[in-house]
């Protein structure tokens, strides 16, 4: 496609949009990106990242990161800064998947010795942790332990023996946001999702046996200090979110921002998935409390789910989780808001950070990581399609501009439908399963939908993200067995 | 079908125009397009249970966001497949009202061979406009 003439290259990486390309924009919009995969992404793009600029109190830029494309208000992969005083919150910078995130476990076994046990091991998974259209739990909670899960997070898994205190650690926010109010979720989404805890959903959510194999590191002592310490080291890593529960919480405010964005507080409208409200203002804060609860719920899922892996793992493998060193290397979420600190015109200020389809990235010695990640970064999780891999990435100081973001997946590059016109699912399954991944899925159709052919090169987005200085690669992770929705 | 999926306005997600005579047609059609995105065979979700949905909005085009919506809420609520059999819309002072009655079973995993979790109806060149003697929407959903 042809991109917008007044698009200026600033660096190697970094393009900008100029406040003309507009009229509202109140800061340039920057896209991060090289110029092979900038030379891909849709015109919407450009034009989403380019409102994002026009939200009042946006401070610096409007970003868009190496994996961005179209999305609904923000792009994927859009990030933006507010002025807590003077600026919006906005469910369309946030997703509807609220805290839809990336975790990955380690495993001290090594390929060899999962090999053999591969297709046991994926069937389990598959019993263990629902998949697919409408699933529900094995969680059996009432609507008002409900009510206390979207409180706590990963606590609540904690109190429940779904969780070690390790586990949290080794969360973003500990798994827990702070301030999450219950009684600013309605009826509906509570009844939508009080019995999905410890399920995947489907779309591009899996749960994926993986193996870091020696020429796939890149960095051998940060690999060490993020456990990867053996050659062909299995590990396990999954994507999912708040499933319906944080959908609806996304939905209901879209429509109540919607009623109040214009008449009430004058703001201009330039897409009606960019509504949003004063963050400091009545309906702004408690969606601000709604949110927290349905991104604690995607960090509860995440935490059952890994239960549910080290208890498949241990009876297959007939030894404890202990033993088989099933320790989480990290939790990383890529659709939130948070109010972080970052240095605004020299000054350190305490601003709101939208991240859609982006991934924090603390660099070294950064508050806000775990002590053992204090030297190297926080780890930094972007998942590939199921037929090519995944990377473990590091955080650095050189990403403050992008109020320290990555990127967080590949990105498709074709739809479903298209997709699935040239792949089946069957057959895909077998030539998988002919290149050593062994999968099941609930829905051949949706398998078909999720090839790799319909994914940009995730080599190239990692290789992009370590160009530009926002995270750096550690190791590449290459699937051998996955379970799809 | 009185509906078609567009492959090049959404990559990641799915898109779908409706179309009916009427706009109770309209609306059955594109409650069929979703449940369709959902599930590979349609035809194959028996009228086990019937519900009825009562809406009301100032806006055509947000009544029929809010009918999607209620039909997703039911796939996760009550994990309900539903086919829209019967819409009445009514516009009184400014305010449109709907009632619908929908009938549906739950997911089965063999029979409907499901596809993929919807997670929202979208905004996002979201339409509904009457052209030519046929009411049209535009939906983009989340998926």
């Amino acid at each position: 496609m042809s991109l917008p003439p007044q698009l200026r290259k600033i660096s190697p990486t970094v393009w900008e949009l100029p406040i003309t390309y507009k009229e509202g924009m109140r800061v340039p919009a920057r896209i991060i990106a090289p110029e092979s995969l900038l030379a891909g992404m849709e015109a919407g793009v450009f034009d989403q990242a380019a409102n994002v600029a026009c939200l009042p109190g946006i401070l610096n830029y409007s970003y868009c990161m190496p994996d961005g494309h179209w999305g609904y208000g923000f792009p994927i992969g859009g990030v933006a800064a507010f002025d807590p005083a003077t600026g919006v919150i906005s469910p369309g910078g946030i997703g509807f998947d609220i805290n839809c995130g990336m975790r990955l476990c380690l495993t001290t076994l090594t390929e060899e010795e999962v090999r053999p046990r591969i297709r046991e091991l994926v069937d389990e998974l598959f019993f263990a942790i629902p998949t697919g259209v409408g699933c529900t739990g094995f969680v059996r909670c009432s609507r008002r332990t409900f009510r206390r899960v979207i409180e706590r997070g990963s606590r609540w898994c904690l109190e429940n023996g779904y969780a070690t205190p390790e586990d949290l650690e080794m969360t973003e926010e500990g798994g827990c946001f702070e301030g999450a109010d219950a009684d600013a979720c309605s009826d509906k989404s509570i009844e939508r999702g009080y019995d999905q805890i410890g399920t995947l959903g489907s779309g591009n959510h899996y749960c994926e046996i993986q193996v870091a194999r020696p020429e796939n590191i890149f960095d051998e002592a940060t690999a060490r200090a993020f456990g990867i310490t053996i050659p062909n080291q299995v590990m396990i890593m999954f994507h999912c979110g708040s499933r319906g529960f944080g959908h609806q919480v996304a939905s209901d405010y879209l429509q109540s921002f919607l009623k109040v964005m214009t008449t009430k507080y004058g703001i201009k409208f330039y897409d009606r998935e960019l509504a949003c409200a004063p963050f400091r203002s009545p309906e702004g804060q408690a969606y601000f409390a709604a949110m927290k609860c349905a991104a604690n719920m995607g960090f509860a899922n995440r935490q059952v789910i890994l239960h549910r892996i080290r208890e498949v793992f241990s009876r297959v493998f007939r030894r404890s989780p202990e033993d088989l060193g099933m320790r989480m290397v990290y939790d990383v979420a890529h659709n939130t808001a948070k109010l972080e600190n970052h240095l605004i015109d020299g000054e350190q200020r305490e601003v709101l950070v939208h991240r859609k389809g982006a991934t924090r990235s603390f660099g070294p010695g950064m508050p806000g990581i775990p002590d053992c990640y204090r030297e190297t970064g926080q780890p930094v999780i972007i998942g590939g399609s199921m037929e090519t891999g995944s990377y473990l990435l590091a955080g650095l100081s050189s990403a403050a501009p992008t109020f320290y973001t990555t990127a967080h997946g590949s990105g498709r590059t074709m739809s479903r439908h298209q997709a699935k016109k040239m792949v089946q699912g069957r057959k895909l399954l077998g030539e998988m399963e002919q290149r050593g991944i062994h999968v099941r899925t609930s829905s051949y159709g949706g398998l078909a939908e999720e090839a790799g052919l319909a994914y940009k090169d995730i080599d190239v987005v990692a290789l992009a993200t370590e160009e530009a200085g926002l995270s750096r690669r550690v190791a590449k992770l290459v699937p051998i067995g996955n379970i799809k929705g | 079908m009185p509906f078609r999926f567009h492959d090049d306005i959404s990559t990641a997600d799915v898109a779908f125009e409706a179309w009916g005579g009427t706009q109770e047609e309209l609306f059955i059609s594109s409650a069929a397009a979703l449940l369709r995105t959902m599930a590979e065979a349609p035809e194959q979700v028996e009228r086990r249970q019937e519900l009825t949905i009562r809406l009301e909005h100032e806006e055509l085009d947000l009544l029929l966001f809010s009918f999607l919506q209620e039909l997703i809420f039911y796939k996760d609520a009550r994990r309900l497949l539903l086919h829209a059999d019967q819409v009445r819309i009514e516009e009184r002072g400014g305010t449109f009202t709907l009632e619908a009655i929908v009938s549906g079973e739950e997911i089965d995993a063999v029979r409907h061979r499901p596809l993929v979790d919807v997670k929202a109806v979208t905004l996002h060149r979201f339409q509904v406009g009457y052209q030519g003697g046929v009411w049209k929407a535009a939906v983009v959903l989340d998926v």
